[in-house]
């Protein structure tokens, strides 16, 4: 247990539009967290950044950012960037600063300032640029979610009623957080009747961009003694690890996967493999977990992470939802937040609102959304090219 | 169709080939895997550290891994009608290369005419129209005759 930190303080700025400076948002959670740890800022002697790559330079030197909008106080600064990842990233950093022993608390804060509409590249003729290439063509990022989920109906016998339920029942889990965007009981009928945007996804199956903070205030397990937070919520694994040649899934934004002519194909695909050595670190197997806060870019993505992170076998997960496993009550609730389906993605800040969550989840202090005795929670989630992270949480 | 010239919408990607067109990709001249699209500059086996490539012609047939549509207009840089027209796209298995190509599907082909494993093969088809030209891609298109 010697490579856990203590969480000791968690904030958030709701998901929404809000149209205002990312960094009101980052500056806002990083207030709540730091007053929820008990510390004063003074003490803080580390501040790590998701990067946002849509606001300009303060966005990508986000921990500087950060740090001087809370107040110079001397403490050092790093900022991270791996797409959806960022978060957990600039935790990674957090974690390993406070392991060397070369700081005691690490303020760790992402917050995005989104556009409307589809995620679209930078202009120009870039065919060098695979993002450039694939919209040029007409792929989009709900292009490959839907490839996944349509693959799971030919392959497994999901139905789109399966990706509709997902939708149901996180929004049913949302409902109530304060945090979310979307807090509005969906049915399955106003998901058939939402739009088709890449069959078979719908408009409510395809997760939006908003505009959200997120933030933690994490330190060594001795200093968290030391402000008698001898139970506080441990971080007991992160997991960034990348897939192995040959990738044999298509993944965002590339037009062709790698060759496994020469190689083979990989024995292990990034979304299999970041559990698992998750679960390594953590000294925990899917059967220890209570709580998951998984990455439902689209419903149906939320069914392949559940295979993923071992709650069941390839293929089992719609029959998991179907029985009503992963809704709040069931054996293995899965995003107790409500999820994207709720939030929409704020880049740089999802992986630590996921992680915001099931710290309230493990201190039994998330209201409404409370899962029973809540001891182990995992997260996932998915980057660009290939990667993501899985963090373990644990008390 | 138009009478303009046909441009390829992105140059030295594939070939027309006298009408059998095919990808243009790469292949390490060391291990032997494939690229597409093509590159010049390393490998990205981690057993090989070859700097060393043929341009050669991917397979022109190959299976459906999935596929799906787009029911709303892409952002630039897609080139969309006014109205926007739904497409269908394929992510398509090549059995020799061993890797997942993506593309459109060619006109007429709806996401109900296809299943995971039908055989297609690629062909040319406008992407969109330039004042000088009708610019094509590769598409594909199901094989006539084949289990479906």
């Amino acid at each position: 247990m010697s490579q856990d930190i203590a969480i000791i303080g968690v904030g958030m700025h709701p998901w929404g539009k809000w149209g205002r400076s990312f960094v009101e948002y980052g500056v806002k959670a990083a207030r709540d967290a730091i007053t929820d740890a008990g510390v004063d800022w003074r003490d803080v002697g580390f501040v790590s950044g998701g990067a946002t790559i849509r606001n300009g330079y303060p966005g990508q030197v986000a921990g500087a950012t950060f740090a001087q909008a809370l107040g110079w106080q001397g403490a050092e600064v790093n900022t991270s960037y791996a797409a959806c990842a960022s978060g957990s990233q600039a935790l990674a950093a957090a974690r390993t600063k406070i392991l060397a022993g070369d700081c005691d608390v690490a303020l760790v804060v992402g917050a995005d300032t989104t556009p409307k509409g589809f995620l679209a590249p930078a202009g120009g003729y870039r065919p060098d640029d695979p993002d450039w290439v694939r919209f040029y063509l007409g792929i989009t990022n709900p292009t490959y979610f839907a490839l996944y989920a349509r693959r799971r109906m030919d392959l497994y016998g999901d139905t789109e009623e399966d990706f509709g339920l997902v939708k149901v029942k996180n929004s049913e889990h949302g409902f109530t957080n304060p945090n979310a965007r979307y807090r509005k009981k969906f049915t399955l009928d106003d998901v058939k009747a939402s739009a088709m945007v890449a069959d078979p996804l719908r408009l409510l199956n395809v997760c939006a961009t908003s505009d959200g903070g997120a933030a933690l205030v994490v330190c060594s397990l001795d200093y968290a003694k030391r402000l008698g937070k001898t139970d506080a919520v441990r971080v007991s694994a992160i997991s960034t690890v990348t897939p192995t040649f040959a990738s044999a899934i298509v993944e965002m934004p590339d037009i062709a996967t790698d060759s496994a002519a020469a190689a083979g194909i990989e024995a292990l695909r990034f979304r299999e493999a970041l559990p698992r050595k998750a679960y390594e670190q953590a000294g925990v197997g899917p059967e220890d977990v209570s709580v998951a806060e998984v990455y439902d870019l689209s419903s149906a993505l939320e069914l392949d992470w559940c295979e993923d992170l071992g709650f069941c076998e390839r293929g089992g997960a719609a029959q998991l939802l179907r029985e009503g496993a992963t809704r709040l009550g069931g054996r293995l609730p899965v995003n107790p937040s409500g999820g994207l389906a709720c939030f929409g993605e704020a880049v740089p800040a999802q992986a630590l609102a996921q992680v915001c969550e099931l710290t309230w989840q493990l201190r039994g202090q998330a209201g409404d959304r409370q899962v029973e005795n809540a001891k182990v929670g995992i997260t996932a989630n998915q980057g660009l090219f290939g990667h993501g992270s899985s963090v373990i949480l644990t008390r | 169709m138009s009478e303009k010239p046909i441009k390829p919408a992105i140059e030295g990607w594939f070939s027309d080939n006298n009408g059998s067109p095919h990808l243009l990709g790469s292949r390490c001249t060391s291990c032997g895997t494939y690229y597409f699209p093509k590159t010049d500059s390393y490998c990205r086996s981690p057993l090989c550290d070859s700097e060393s490539f043929e341009e050669v012609p991917l397979s022109r047939t190959g299976t459906v891994w999935s596929y799906t549509n787009a029911c709303y207009a892409p952002p630039a840089p897609y080139v969309a009608a006014d109205p926007h027209v739904p497409f269908t796209i394929a992510a398509v298995s090549l059995e020799a290369e061993q890797m997942i190509v993506l593309g459109q599907v060619v006109e007429g082909v709806d996401v109900a005419d296809l299943t995971v494993g039908d055989s297609v093969e690629l062909v040319l088809e406008p992407l969109h129209e330039t004042e000088e030209n009708v610019v094509v891609t590769w598409k594909w298109r199901p094989i006539a005759g084949a289990a479906s």
